[in-house]
């Protein structure tokens, strides 16, 4: 994930400081893991030194002084580069859910019952994210994030349910041979 | 009378209900129960017997073993005729198509289970007018089923279901038919009035994503129930 990018596409829609970026990062990606001020400012500062952003006076809004940081038309081509290049389709994919399955098969364990373990797991924080996206007040970004999740949650379920299934297969396989 | 508000206990239990069709066996002991109010999602693999466990838990089969309490009252103590009166004014189906009545207008579809239960026309109507429009379909009263997009069909279907006010709904697959939007809003629209009219909800599914929308889980594998049933 390119933080550079996505500090670059947020000041695309406006002139902004660090601390207003971290927000409207942290109110974008409400699934995601909260920005740190640290990588805010340090992101910035190489953002400048490559010409992709700059310096455009201070702000100080009642508070302390601030510095507001806007996108330079190299920023601009950069961003929209970014944004058009498609991602790998994930070429290696692994996980820990998907390296504990195989492990367990390994080491004659009970990979079936992590399974069931983990799907309740699974479905618990579903409900909780279904509950967050359909709330009242759930704004745009709220709803396409916790759809991002919940799509990626289901892809693990689903892999995990055919697997359960598989193992059952398998064991009967055993037993008979 | 025992109206299962009163007894702490669910307000209806499926328990140990076997059921075979020829010789397949599709439920083998399944223990289920539905609190008033709740949502519940009955998930498993195709043939796992989900809507045969519906169909006995409402009553439209009666089980080959097993019971089926709704309200203190044994379904199978209970006359064709007193069956057919409780399915009709507590319980409230949806499937996943092909429930309204092609013929009917939507508004139509909505009113028949109020006429069928001895309402005027003209006040069914408007009872109806008032579903479509808590399910978002309003201005589609004069729309036959086959003039609606799936979503908007399946939203009348829900309407028709609760326009009773039943205190049991049963959703074989609501969303089996749509694509994930249009299913999005069905379930929305079920949930939010499930829980503003406190009418519980059996939730047929095999989609991990529609039973999320439940406040609880029970799955179905090979006709048993796990985890959460009562103890047997």
């Amino acid at each position: 994930m390119s933080t550079r990018h996505i500090l670059l596409g947020l000041l695309a829609s406006g002139p902004s400081h660090g601390y207003d970026l971290k927000r409207r990062h942290d109110a974008r990606f409400p699934q995601a893991r909260p920005l740190a001020y640290g990588q805010v400012y340090t992101t910035l500062q190489r953002l400048v030194r490559d010409g992709l952003a700059e310096v455009g006076g201070t702000d100080s809004d009642g508070g302390p002084e601030r510095t507001v940081y806007r996108v330079t038309d190299d920023g601009a081509r950069e961003l929209s580069q970014w944004a058009g290049e498609i991602a790998p389709p994930a070429p290696f994919v692994t996980n820990e859910i998907f390296a504990k399955v195989v492990v367990s098969i390994l080491s004659d364990g009970d990979p079936a019952g992590y399974l069931r373990a983990q799907r309740a797991a699974h479905m618990e924080r579903m409900r909780e994210l279904t509950a967050v996206k359909t709330a009242g007040d759930a704004d745009l970004a709220t709803v396409l994030s916790a759809d991002f999740a919940l799509n990626h949650l289901d892809a693990d379920l689903r892999w995990m349910t055919t697997t359960a299934a598989r193992l059952t297969t398998l064991t009967a396989e055993v037993d008979t041979a | 009378m025992n109206n299962g508000d009163n007894a702490a206990g669910p307000l209806l239990t499926g328990r140990r209900l076997v059921k075979a069709h020829g010789r397949t066996e599709a439920l083998r002991g399944a223990t289920v129960t539905l609190d008033a109010g709740e949502i519940l999602a009955v998930t498993g693999p195709s043939g796992s017997g989900k809507s045969t466990l519906a169909h006995c838990l409402s009553g439209i089969t009666r089980p080959d073993a097993g019971s089926v309490t709704y309200a203190g009252q044994r379904l199978e103590d209970l006359t064709e005729k007193r069956l057919s009166e409780l399915r009709r004014t507590e319980f409230g189906v949806v499937f996943q198509f092909g429930q309204l009545i092609p013929e009917l207008t939507a508004a139509d579809n909505v009113a028949l289970p109020l006429m069928l239960a001895g309402a005027g026309r003209a006040g069914a109507r408007a009872a109806a007018g008032e579903w479509l429009e808590r399910f978002g379909v309003r201005g589609q009263e004069e729309s036959r089923p086959g003039e609606m997009s799936g979503g908007q069909a399946q939203r009348v279907a829900l309407a028709r279901a609760l326009v009773t006010g039943p205190r049991v709904v049963f959703a074989d697959e609501p969303t089996g038919a749509l694509d994930s939007l249009a299913g999005e809003q069905v379930m929305t629209a079920l949930v939010h009035t499930a829980r503003e009219t406190g009418t519980a909800v059996l939730l047929i599914t095999h989609d991990a994503q529609v039973a999320a929308y439940a406040d609880r889980e029970v799955r179905l594998c090979d006709g048993v129930a796990t985890p959460q049933g009562v103890a047997a």
